[in-house]
């Protein structure tokens, strides 16, 4: 059997997305820009439109060219955080950011910290949750921005950013949130809830690669990062990936909150299926603030590459935190900065669903993980007292 | 398959040899990596007549590479005099795999270290015991050569990456010629702690970059 729990990574694209993109790489293969010069043009211009309208309206925004088309996640977050430090760097020049972000936060920050800025990074406690109150009392008076995710990808551990948007408002900051994981398995009301920038990726959720999209609330002091033509309201130049645009707007239309109970109810089983048939685990993450479809445990006393490895074989696809199999050979700086040790994210395995999955895939991953577990805790020589 | 290893390595993993504790072993030695956090434990029988290793078995807390190292290099251990021993190094036991993607070398360089520490406590404890010698450059150059850059898989020495060393009061200052933001930077000045800092006249160990 085969069964893929990797999509905090990336998902299958929908069918009925890849169906809406076709056209616009074989019949509509015009750009917006040509709107002004032929019927071709305006065709994609429309089309690329109708996208803008729908995403802002499902985001809680009020203008259509509040949302900003980029080639990902990545480019949003690079686009929020050095576009709005630049933009404002006359009003101060602090930031503040959690340390639990994606690289695609703290990079640019790291940069930025290079430019002069100054960045305040702000821990979180063993569930990965920031404390509001340390986060208050770290916005000054020159702070411009705060930028803290949503959804964590690795742990599934979920911010109150509805109250953290508040906290920043009232200091007058402002709030750009990192909802690429989180969105649309969780909600978000960008006016209501004071948001003032939202990134969010599309192949997170059935959606193709290469496109990314940056809400930006009308009136955002922010300022391109990329030189070029005047794309994206003179915001990110280049040439408006329409097919992957149509792509995204579909995925977001067709994307059902009675998938999210479902997958919701595919986890609570994993864990609860594990939790009986494995000693020894841990929950890396909050279980009552976490995304739906992310769930992180520790295996103790083996390594997760390992684990990851023996699981590949009988076909199922996770991932681990363990150094062993990260790019930097160092533990997951997300586990690590919620307090864990190296020895627990040593055997730590991310397991991440999508409507895709099926009950039958879960007990067979049960039953698959258990005898890896198994096997592998014999060849340890840690834990033999706990065990025995 | 899709894994950047070779069939030999996915094989000692699958279904590694010599796995398990030996209760009347004659000597026990764990090597810990704070690299990666893999751990590997080793356990040998030695006839005290031919000084032949009758028996040899580890454990392993570590990923797939670390396991199949374990396994083939108890493979290659096995039957041998206990000197001989001594001489089987990370390289013939990544050799024996068919290779390992330079990222996990240093996986093998503990399964080697766990075997030398086994082999050099027996010969301790049989009689054979050095006298603690002064660290000196040489000495420590002999032990950074345990210290792979994991770009290349080749250890730091044989790259020419140690651009200086200083001992002054049991404190030994390197300085290894990358710069700090190197990708592996955090991980280098980890294992290279790890390797002195337990040598029994130093007090600190100091790593330095040189950009």
């Amino acid at each position: 059997m085969k069964v893929y729990l990797d999509n905090a990574a990336s998902t299958r694209v929908d069918k009925r997305v890849v169906d809406a993109m076709i056209p616009f790489f074989t019949e509509k293969y015009a750009v917006p820009s040509s709107q002004f010069a032929h019927a071709y043009g305006i065709e994609a211009k429309d089309a690329v439109d109708g996208a803008r309208t729908l995403i802002s309206k499902k985001l809680g925004g009020k203008f259509p060219e509040e949302i900003i088309f980029t080639s990902g996640g990545t480019e949003s977050n690079n686009l929020a955080a050095i576009g709005v430090a630049f933009a404002n760097a006359e009003k101060g020049k602090h930031l503040i950011t959690m340390q639990t972000e994606h690289n695609s936060v703290l990079n640019p920050f790291k940069r930025l910290e290079k430019e002069g800025f100054e960045v305040t990074y702000l821990p979180v406690d063993k569930d990965g949750i920031v404390n509001i109150d340390t986060l208050r009392k770290s916005i000054r008076d020159d702070t411009t921005l705060v930028s803290i995710q949503y959804g964590n990808h690795e742990t599934g551990t979920v911010q109150n950013i509805k109250d953290i948007a508040k906290v920043v408002k009232e200091k007058g900051a402002l709030f750009h949130t990192d909802a690429a994981i989180a969105w649309p398995y969780l909600p978000i009301d960008a006016y209501k809830w004071g948001i003032d920038l939202i990134t969010l990726s599309p192949h997170k959720f059935h959606g193709p690669k290469g496109i990314g999209i940056l809400f930006v609330k009308k009136g955002t002091k922010i300022e391109k990062i990329m030189n070029g033509g005047y794309n994206e309201f003179n915001l990110r130049p280049g040439t408006e990936n329409v097919p992957a645009i149509i792509g995204a707007k579909k995925a977001i239309e067709i994307f059902s909150q009675k998938d999210v109970a479902y997958i919701a109810s595919l986890k609570k089983r994993l864990l609860n299926d594990i939790k009986t048939n494995i000693k020894d685990i841990e929950i890396n993450g909050s279980m009552e603030h976490s995304s739906p479809h992310i769930l992180n445990l520790t295996f103790k006393y083996v390594e997760g590459e390992a684990v990851s490895l023996r699981l590949d074989f009988e076909g199922i696809a996770v991932i681990t935190g363990s150094a062993c199999y990260s790019r930097n050979l160092q533990a997951s700086y997300i586990l690590m900065a919620m307090g864990r040790e190296h020895e627990q994210a040593h055997g730590s395995i991310r397991f991440s669903l999508s409507k895709y999955n099926t009950e039958e895939e879960i007990d067979y991953t049960v039953q698959k993980t258990e005898e890896v577990i198994k096997s592998l805790r014999e060849l340890s020589p840690l834990g033999k007292e706990d065990r025995e | 398959m899709p894994v950047p290893y070779t069939k030999l390595v996915i094989e000692h993993f699958k279904h590694p040899h010599n796995v398990g504790e030996i209760k009347n072993a004659d000597v026990k030695a764990t090597e810990g990596s704070p690299a990666c956090g893999d751990m590997l434990t080793l356990y040998l029988k030695v006839d005290p007549k031919t000084r032949e290793i009758k028996d040899i078995k580890f454990q392993s807390f570590g990923c797939a590479s670390n396991i199949a190292t374990g396994s083939i290099i108890t493979d290659i251990a096995k039957g041998k005099k206990i000197e001989d021993a001594a001489k089987i190094t990370w390289k013939d036991a990544a050799d024996a795999l068919g290779g390992l993607p330079p990222v996990k070398v240093h996986c093998s360089v503990l399964a080697a270290d766990a075997l030398h520490s086994a082999v050099e406590i027996y010969m301790e404890k049989n009689g054979l015991i050095k006298e603690h010698k002064p660290t000196t450059k040489e000495i420590i150059m002999a032990k950074l050569k345990h210290v792979m850059n994991p770009l290349t898989g080749i250890d730091i020495v044989k790259s020419s990456l140690i651009k200086d060393i200083l001992i002054k009061d049991g404190i030994i200052t390197i300085t290894v010629d990358l710069p700090e933001d190197h990708q592996f930077a955090g991980n280098i000045k980890e294992e290279i702690i790890e390797r002195l800092e337990y040598l029994w006249d130093v007090k600190k160990v100091k790593v330095n970059f040189s950009e």
